[in-house]
């Protein structure tokens, strides 16, 4: 079985939350010292850089890019929003990081703050990460107890404090420029991009947004350097670990931290025990519930961001669910649409109006009384919605009905002919 | 007003806002606040949030009826919130609402006739690995089976009564 040395979930014992004194002995806030005591705010930027770290929260932008974008430089007000309102189904790896370790987090945003020149930062966590939310406000506090947080962190003259907003569920406010709106106490709309948050993003200023796994690995790319961190994935052009969520038709779901690459295969059959009540291996979404699927000839597939994306789908947030061989997958399908219909803000007509249309297709396919006409619509749809959406939601959306085209067309097929679903008694 | 909050949690919200650079985006803790005192988000309780955070009710109201975790309706004294999204479906979802329905004799939407639960279904509660999951109130439930059901509303009405 492939393991690795754990470096987000180093702490993680079941059922315990680690704190500051437990975070230290394992050499917690090490990187904290490193960077303000050693290295420039650009030195940091050129190492993360150098890692080849690519944003966890799903998009898989290289976040030592991103932030070159970003006026650190610049005197004046910016910020950082750590995103964490993980509210896309398959997805639960934050959740098991605050959960298990909050002042990893916290030392990742207290790192970027230094390294953007950011003396603000806020974490947006959503309405169902109560605990989370308590975690992180207590670690903040220990933090700031010890100086590590707050004015002239470690004798070092800089300063930073950092400010929890819980959601009240919604999401749409994973959407970048949605949270902020929410974040300022607006309808959380997307916004038009450009300008992009790095030129004017929270309250009008510079705002850099990252992940909370993305952040929680910056502690680990300055201890160890970007060649080391960059050599623990499987893959050439991978970097780091990965945090896989497994979930669905498995004997054993969880959330394992793995070298960034690994085979879906041996995902599925070492960690997740295999699929569950002796069944077969269907198909799965590979990376959360907007993330093309995978199917048994996709075994061998490094679950990493290049090589998913040559089989035409994406590794997203890395949330893996399984489907059992009993399963119907324009049920699976029609589940997926109904969360994404439901969870449109409005804004824009392709997602408002789309989704639920994309949804009333599936519904008659599923009940038996779809044509061929609908089938043809059904394929319509990916031309009339991907793209032509206001933001991302609804490309993420159609990302299941791609895949349910190009990979079960024939059972789709299936469910017109026989005027019934076929995984139906 | 003081219906909604007592003058000194309102004066204490007050207080805050005043020490926000950006009053505004304190509006969802006002609102938090106003649901933990009285179960919901009456139309009086956006008038007041109104009132705290310098804003119209309008302004307000197009926050509290965007978020699904804030009631603009009365709800039971505990909010039963079934996940409905892909790794709960795939393993038994559907029937855990099913089965509240018949325990609770409510549709989804619906309170039970002595205002102890409210019947929901939700998006993705975050708790994938331990499909499927259940919140009542402020508590989840992983890996909920059938047969549980009952004895989990049970304790969660003890809860309430002691």
């Amino acid at each position: 079985m492939r393991t690795c040395e754990p470096l987000l979930f180093k702490n993680r014992r079941a059922g315990q939350t680690v704190f500051l004194e437990g975070y230290r002995k394992t050499g917690g806030y090490r990187g904290l010292q490193k960077a303000l005591q050693d290295m420039t705010p650009a030195s940091v930027r050129e190492e993360v850089k150098a890692s080849g770290l690519r944003g966890r929260g799903g998009a898989g932008f290289p976040t030592g890019v991103k932030w070159s974008f970003f006026p650190s430089d610049n005197a004046g007000e910016k910020y950082l929003v750590c995103n964490g309102d993980e509210m896309e189904p398959g997805t639960f790896k934050d959740r098991q990081l605050l959960l298990a370790d909050p002042h990893h987090l916290l030392e990742g945003v207290i790192i970027s703050c230094y390294a953007l020149g950011i003396g603000t930062a806020y974490i947006f966590l959503r309405d169902a990460y109560r605990q989370c939310a308590a975690n992180l406000e207590r670690a903040i506090a220990e933090a700031e107890e010890a100086g590590l947080l707050g004015d002239n962190i470690l004798g070092s003259g800089f300063c930073c404090e950092v400010h929890v907003h819980r959601s009240a569920g919604r999401y749409i406010c994973g959407e970048e420029t949605a949270l902020l709106n929410s974040l300022e106490g607006l309808r959380p709309n997307p916004r038009s991009k450009p300008p992009f948050p790095a030129v004017k993003g929270l309250f009008g200023k510079p705002t850099a947004l990252n992940n909370i796994e993305t952040l929680a690995n910056i502690p680990h790319i300055i201890t160890g350097g970007a060649a080391w961190y960059k050599g623990l994935a499987l893959t050439e052009q991978g970097a780091g670990t990965k945090l896989y969520g497994l979930a669905g038709h498995l004997e054993t779901p969880c959330c394992v931290e793995l070298p960034l690459g690994m085979p879906l295969g041996e995902l599925i059959r070492d960690f997740g025990g295999g699929v569950w009540q002796n069944r077969s291996f269907k198909a799965c979404l590979p990376g959360g519930a907007s993330t093309p699927y995978l199917t048994a000839e996709h075994m061998d597939v490094a679950l990493d961001y290049e090589p998913l994306e040559q089989v035409g789908t994406r590794l997203g947030t890395g949330g893996v669910v399984v489907f059992d061989d009993r399963t119907c997958m324009v049920a699976v399908t029609l589940n997926l649409l109904r969360f994404f219909a439901r969870e449109s803000c409005g804004w824009c007509t392709p997602c408002r109006d789309g989704l639920p249309l994309v949804c009333w297709l599936l519904e008659r396919l599923e009940r038996g009384e779809g044509s061929r006409e609908d089938l043809a619509m059904l394929r319509e749809q990916l031309l009339h919605i991907n793209g032509r959406s206001f933001c991302a939601l609804a490309l993420g959306a159609m990302g299941p009905v791609d895949g349910l085209l190009r990979h079960f067309a024939e059972e789709l097929e299936d469910h017109v002919r026989l005027g019934r679903c076929p995984f139906q008694a | 007003m003081a219906t909604v909050l007592s003058e000194k949690q309102i004066a204490q919200l007050k207080r805050r806002v005043k020490e926000t650079p950006h009053p505004r985006e304190m509006v969802l803790d006002v609102l938090h606040a106003i649901q933990d005192a009285n179960g919901w988000v009456s139309d009086e309780g956006v008038e007041l949030a109104a009132i705290i955070l310098g804003l119209s009710p309008l302004q307000v109201e197009e926050i509290a009826t965007f978020y699904d975790k804030i009631y603009r309706c009365p709800v039971g004294r505990k909010v039963i919130h079934v996940c409905d999204s892909i790794c709960c479906w795939s393993r038994g979802g559907e029937a855990l609402m099913l089965r509240l329905q018949q325990l609770l004799g409510i549709a989804p939407g619906e309170t039970t006739a002595d205002g102890m639960f409210t019947l929901l279904p939700t998006c993705c509660l975050g708790a994938c690995g331990e499909a499927p999951a259940v919140r009542i109130g402020k508590t989840l439930y992983g890996q909920v089976a059938l047969e549980q059901l009952e004895s989990i509303l049970d304790s969660e009405r003890t809860e309430v009564a002691s």
